[in-house]
């Protein structure tokens, strides 16, 4: 149990390995092996689901081992609902994407799927990372597979494409891994540890204006990634070009790593410059959603089309989260999923009729309802699933996310709400070119059904759409206490009950400590209202729980590294961060002395 | 009734058993019988429960079922800053406005179904069992939309009886106009659901519950917005946007004459009896916050009493069968808005009921019509039918007389209930709603006149002596166009493919069951609400229907128990506003506009008279002396070129809204590539051209200054290299020469 994670991440690395064994020629053992690793990836990763606890506020499944000590860097792995259910994604649309490549691929095969596994190991790593570094190694482990996939087995502008999303993807994350950095070091010049926790991070109070910079760079990373206008034309390019399941692993989980990164790591390390960065956010949010709507309306291309219309969805999803109430960052989530799952299912619907017909221009179709019927019904649920009819998994997200930005700004939501009449329109004038009419292309008249395969790949989609829509409550559920946590962050008029009971003042060990004590906030409650302890006194921390005591006792056992820092020239003078403990009061005002807190500032009080 | 959960879901099966397996494995007959099944077994489960809720006291009339949790509890704040929590259970209500609004779906949506088996028999087998699963389907969510008791359930069944209405209008999907038309009524709708979700989310920001009772309960307790635009005003303005557009209302009523591309029993039961009453329902759903909102509840009057005006003039001179059904459709709607408009609530829910019995009757009639004329829909190309089809004559007869307004049918008694309302609240809405039932009487019976009467002026067919039609064409207003017809097949039609044609002829029993039916609906509908004036008991409906529209209501749970305690506490401190507001909501019998019996009475007869006149102006232009209203059309050729083209509306917002959305697309689209992603490319052009430089100064510049040492070393060296000759005698020479420089040196220096 205690390394579920590990076996989940790196299933589909083995079964990459184990392709490179395979003879070349023999493409069908390729296909068999890739499909039933991929198979194998996704009944492992099933569990996952029931044995999440959404009870228990903290990340679960945690795995912790050394990785680079001399810089920090751990191997450290954890989920929590959010996680889970990214990662539930990511492993049902890998093997709906290897499914669907079956006739698909037929050059390069064994490359083709070796890539398609690696790739699927760096997403599930991105998504159980809780060490920045080890996120970064994913985040980029993740570009290069996709690299080749568009370069090789794409369509005709693939090179030009391929570049394109690396390139502009690389400048996001060089700039991210900047901002990763000054985390990094100004983490280490407050408490003296050269730390990548994550978990370390969301607790830290740093200076807004340190705050703003780091938010900028994350920015820069996120926004190409998820994409926000103006950063997404390497979007409808790569979609375009990619392979059909390039294209449904991109929509369905790629773009989810800007959302994700927002969340994990925006929202809650950042919460004032996440504050002060709402206006910008939320009118590039709302810009993406009318522009990308708009400009999907003008595609002639099907596959671009719902590429612009992934566009507009992103910038929904953007604008819930920056609602920054927890209707909004609710609906944020489960509308990834719902896009994951509506987008994908466009996706590969499109590649269907291309891999019969070799084009993408919606004016070669019509009339394909006639001798597709089964198609035509799966497309028309997925077109409603992503206009967000009610009963299907798109309302639920949009009107959560609307309702929380409605609270948020009423007028961000009317124009946000316009976004819905555009969606219709394009979708629904996009189904009626290809589906509806007379077939008046005599190459369609003998186009064939979906097949038994074709359709394996859409059940679980369709299933999804239904389930999440008649019944969302379990992953609402699941997703709820990743929410209290972020909403404890950026919004903390939130805070339930629950979390004030362990307010951080609550814990000695914690508030004993002064300047380092800023970064351990509120620690996360047990059922039994008690702090868990399980990140401060994990193996890999004593460090941080010794080292913040240091300075109030003086000069005693000087830090070297804390003195040499040249962002806190005054630790051996005055015992607290003056710029820290002046700000305002935080979530669950760290800085009011409590009774505990006297007690434990006494000398000698401190364990 | 705690099974109400069921009555929605056994459509909801048909739907599903007749779209997954119907289409490949059900004949004809087995997937009719199917649906028309699931649809009997709701109507007896819903006459059930509607016989348990009659069994209640009138005041307990309400019954909540939770079926399970849909939006669990998610902490949102309130417009006061406290914290809300926002949640949506799947629940249903049963109470008087519901339960009627049950009947009629469950009953009329029975007989369309029987109906159809017979009108969709010529379909391909697969398309019937589809056509069967879109008609459940649409039932499932009418009936959701129906029983829902809060908003987002409400709002499941509004979207998806959107949905339904699309796949059904665009049935025949390779009949471009008709997936056009699908497609226009999505949007439009969609145009109005804009206003409905922004209104949703307003009401819960305002009362932090999206419960409907709970919201009226709230509502209650806050002032009327008299003379002022305050919250409860903004929000009713926005559900009526919403209703605007479910309900083909100005601005939004364009989509509905269009939805007659579809089949006739989808017209009759989508957008005749039932989808489109939602809006009306919906504001009856929600009228205490409406009788709130006395500015808003004006502008409702005055767009319903417009829009009625607007389509019965659009109405005089359509020859589209369908289309003038449409079209009354459209100002009947206005009708029902005019009386929510003016506080007559249980008014223009009656009025929703009986024009559902009559407007749905009126369009079977007219399906039967077109199926007798084997899809021919042009009213310029019948005439005559009366002896063919003595039925669906004698059956659309007394709809006409019921939408005409003729006592004692069905619509008599909910017309002039809404005119009587109108009259009270204000004379300039009753004089415009009133030249409106003028209109309805003519137009409708000009219908029947050139549908029925006259001689037949359709095309031939075989066997058939060719005189009667066009020889006793006195009638014909379009002789011309119909002898030019005569003979040529029409392809208008949708292809009712059952080989030669035989003449007009009446429908199967399939067809005419449910057309006697409904006309017995459509006579004794209206005996529920005899109005005071003539019955000392009081209109029925009106008592009936009275609790739906008041705060006031107690709550009664399958255990007998309310809710939950803040329930409980929300009633109790409802209950002493809720005399006022029983009082406003029930009309206005105790305010200043008091009106005697015998002025009353009066106004009734006002009516009548009206209603006559139309019919006799009708049979003096179309049956006795023809050739006036062709003049009529030459004389005012302007006119009635602009009615033809329905005031050029559709042109309008082609022009506008439409093209100018497109066109931004296009230009953004345009943006997109060359600004947007020319940055993007510029980006990649410069990096391009800075290394192409760099490379040319690194070969040049950099690799250069290499070179130029190499060089130097290369040429000094050729020089230096001179020196070494390997000579001894040169070296020695040399060596003489630095000694001799040296010891020169030294003695100069020195």
């Amino acid at each position: 149990m205690s390394h579920y994670l590990s076996i989940i991440l790196f299933t589909p690395l083995a079964g990459a390995l184990l392709l490179l064994f395979v003879s070349k020629q023999n493409e069908n053992a390729i296909r068999w092996i890739a499909n039933v690793v991929a198979f194998i990836g996704f009944v492992i990763s099933v569990p996952l689901w029931f044995w999440y606890n959404p009870q228990n506020p903290d990340f679960q499944f945690v795995e912790r081992a050394p990785w680079i000590p001399s810089i920090g860097a751990e191997y450290f792995l954890g989920v929590d609902g959010f996680s889970t259910l990214l990662i539930l994604l990511t492993t049902l649309m890998g093997i709906i994407a290897i499914l669907s490549s079956w006739t698909a691929i037929t050059e390069r095969v064994k490359e083709y799927y070796v890539f398609l596994l690696v790739l699927q190991t760096g997403m599930l790593g991105a998504f159980m990372a809780l060490d920045f570094l080890l996120f970064f190694l994913f985040w980029e482990v993740m570009l290069v597979p996709m690299y080749f996939l568009i370069g090789i087995w794409g369509s005709a502008n693939r090179l030009y494409s391929a570049i394109k999303f690396f390139l502009y993807t690389l400048v996001g994350s060089v700039v991210m891994l900047l901002g990763i950095l000054a985390l990094y070091f100004y983490n280490q010049s407050v408490t003296g540890v050269y730390t990548f926790d994550i978990t370390l991070f969301h607790k830290a109070n740093i200076p807004v204006n340190m705050q703003w910079w780091i938010f900028l760079a994350f920015f820069f990373g996120f926004a190409i990634k998820v994409p926000m206008f103006p950063f997404h034309t390497w979007l409808p390019d790569a979609h375009t070009d990619a392979p059909t399941a390039g294209s449904v692993i991109l929509a369905a989980v790629l773009l989810k790593m800007g959302t994700y990164g927002f969340i994990r790591f925006s929202l809650p390390i950042l919460p004032e410059a996440t504050h002060a960065f709402v206006p910008m956010m939320v009118l590039l949010s709302i810009i993406g959603i009318v522009y990308g709507a708009l400009v999907a309306l003008a595609q002639k291309d099907w596959k671009r089309l719902v590429a612009y219309s992934s566009v507009s969805h992103m910038a929904l999803v953007m604008l819930g989260m920056f609602a920054l109430n927890p209707v909004g960052i609710t609906g944020s989530i489960f509308q990834q999923l719902n896009h994951g799952i509506s987008t994908g299912a466009l996706f590969l619907l499109v590649g269907i009729v291309y891999e019969r017909r070799h084009t993408r221009e919606i004016s070669e179709y019509g009339g394909i309802s006639k001798v597709m019927p089964v198609y035509a019904a799966v497309f028309l649920v997925m077109t409603m699933s992503s206009i967000g009819l009610p009963a299907l998994n798109g309302f639920i997200g949009e009107f959560l996310i609307l309702q929380g930005v409605f609270v948020a700004s009423k007028i961000w939501a009317a124009f946000a709400a316009s976004g819905v009449v555009l969606g219709a329109a394009y979708m629904l004038s996009l189904y009626q070119r290809t589906m509806f009419g007379k077939i008046e292309n005599p190459k369609n008249e003998n186009l064939l059904d979906l097949n038994g395969r074709e359709f394996a790949t859409f059940a679980p989609l369709l299933v999804l759409a239904v389930w999440m829509g008649l019944y969302p409550k379990p992953f609402l559920d699941r997703i709820s206490p990743s929410v209290d946590h972020v909403i404890a962050r950026v919004s903390p008029e939130y805070a339930k009950t629950a979390s004030a009971d362990c307010d951080p003042a609550v814990t000695p060990t914690v508030v004993a400590t002064n300047a380092a004590a800023q970064f351990l906030s509120a620690a996360p409650c047990g059922p039994d209202g008690k702090p868990l302890d399980a990140v401060v006194d994990s193996p890999a921390m004593p460090r941080v729980v010794a080292s913040p005591a240091m300075p109030r006792v003086g000069a005693s056992p000087p830090m070297p590294q804390v003195v040499a820092s040249p962002a806190m020239p005054v630790v051996g003078a005055s015992p607290p961060m003056p710029e820290v403990v002046a700000r305002p009061a935080m979530p669950g005002s760290r800085s009011t002395p409590t009774p505990a807190s006297a007690d434990s500032a006494a000398p000698g009080g401190r364990r | 009734m705690k099974y109400i959960w069921l009555i929605p879901l056994l459509p909801a099966i048909g739907a599903a058993v007749n779209g997954l397996v119907g289409v490949r494995y059900f004949s004809r007959r087995t997937a009719g019988a199917f649906a028309c099944a699931t649809m009997m077994l709701a109507l007896g489960l819903s006459l059930l429960a509607f016989w348990e809720l009659l069994g209640l006291p009138a005041e307990e009339r309400a019954f909540d079922v939770v079926v399970a949790d849909w939006f669990p509890s998610i902490p949102l704040q309130l417009h006061d800053g406290s914290v809300g929590t926002f949640r949506a259970p799947w629940g249903f209500r049963l109470d008087p406005l519901s339960g009627m609004m049950l009947l009629v779906v469950t009953g009329i949506g029975t007989l369309i179904h029987v109906y159809s088996t017979a009108y969709m028999a010529d379909e391909p087998r697969g398309g019937v069992a589809r056509f069967f699963s879109y008609l459940n389907l649409f039932c499932f969510f009418m009936l959701m939309l129906v029983l829902g008791n809060n908003f987002p359930v409400m709002f499941v069944g509004w979207e998806g009886v959107g949905l339904c209405s699309y796949l059904l209008i665009g049935y025949w999907y390779e009949k471009k106009s008709a997936s056009d038309a699908g497609k226009k009524a999505f949007i439009t709708n969609r145009v109005g659901d804009w206003g409905f979700i922004l209104g949703v989310f307003l009401i819960f920001y305002t009362f932090g519950t999206l419960d409907l009772r709970d919201v009226q309960n709230a509502a209650a307790l806050m002032p009327v917005e008299t003379g002022h635009f305050g919250v409860l005003s903004a929000i009713c303005l926005l559900l009526f946007v919403g209703a605007t557009g479910k309900s083909a209302q100005i601005p939004l009523y364009v989509w509905l004459p269009d939805a007659m591309e579809g089949p006739t029993p989808v017209s009759a039961l989508i957008h005749a009896a039932t989808m489109v009453t939602a809006g009306v329902y919906m504001l009856g759903r929600n009228a205490v916050l409406f009788s709130h909102a006395p500015e808003v509840m004006t502008i409702v009057a005055v767009v319903g009493v417009l829009t009625a005006l607007m389509a019965a003039t659009i109405g005089l001179v359509q020859y589209d069968i369908k289309r003038v059904l449409a079209y009354s459709t459209v100002s009947q709607l206005g009708y029902m808005f005019t009386a929510m408009g003016v506080g007559a609530f249980s008014a223009g829910a009656f009025h929703l009921m009986t024009h559902a019995f009559f407007k749905a009757l009126l369009f079977l009639g007219s399906g039967s019509v077109i199926h007798a004329m084997a899809g021919e829909q042009d009213m310029r190309r019948m005439g005559g039918l009366k002896k063919f089809m003595p039925v669906t004559f004698a059956t659309m007869m007394i709809g006409t007389l019921a939408i005409a307004g003729i006592p004692p049918f069905a619509g008599f008694f909910s017309k002039d209930e809404i005119l009587f309302r109108a009259f009270l609240q204000n004379k300039v809405i009753w004089s415009l709603a009133v030249v409106t039932a003028l209109m309805t009487a003519f137009y409708m019976f000009r219908l029947m006149y050139m549908t029925f009467y006259g001689g037949y002026r359709g095309p031939a067919w075989e066997g058939a002596d060719h005189g009667h039609g066009v020889a006793h064409g006195h009638v014909d207003a379009h002789a011309d166009a119909g002898t030019g017809h005569a003979g040529t097949q029409d392809d208008h039609g949708h292809g009712h493919g059952h080989g030669p044609w035989h003449g007009p002829h009446e429908s199967p029993a399939a067809m005419t069951y449910p057309l006697w039916a409904l006309a017995v609906g459509a006579v004794v509908a209206g005996f529920l609400g005899i109005p005071a004036a003539i019955l000392p008991s009081g209109s029925a409906i009106e008592h009936f229907l009275e609790p739906s529209f008041t705060a006031q209501e107690v709550r009664l749970q399958p255990d007998g128990t309310p809710l939950s305690g803040v329930r409980l506490q929300a009633d109790q401190a409802t209950r002493p506003p809720a005399g006022a507001e029983r009082a406003a909501a029930a009309g206005h019998e105790e305010g200043e506009h008091q009106v005697s019996r015998a002025g009353e009475i009066g106004l009734m007869a006002f009516s009548v008279l009206i209603a006559v006149a139309g019919i006799l102006a009708a049979r003096r232009l179309y049956v006795t002396k023809p050739e006036i209203s062709e003049g009529l059309a030459e004389r005012f050729a302007g006119a009635h070129r602009v009615l033809s083209n329905k005031y050029y509306v559709d042109e309008l917002y082609d022009a506008t809204a439409i093209s100018g959305t497109k066109s931004a697309a296009r230009r953004l689209w345009t943006v997109d590539r060359q600004v947007v992603d020319g940055a993007v490319n510029g980006t990649g052009w410069v990096t391009l051209f800075s290394s192409w430089v760099s490379g040319l100064s690194d070969k040049h510049v950099v690799d250069g200054a290499v070179n130029a040492v190499g060089w130097t070393a290369e040429e000094s060296s050729y020089w230096f290299r001179r020196l070494q000759t390997g000579l001894v005698q040169n070296y020695a020479l040399l060596m003489l020469f630095g000694v001799a420089a040296f010891v020169g040196l030294y003695l100069i220096v020195r």
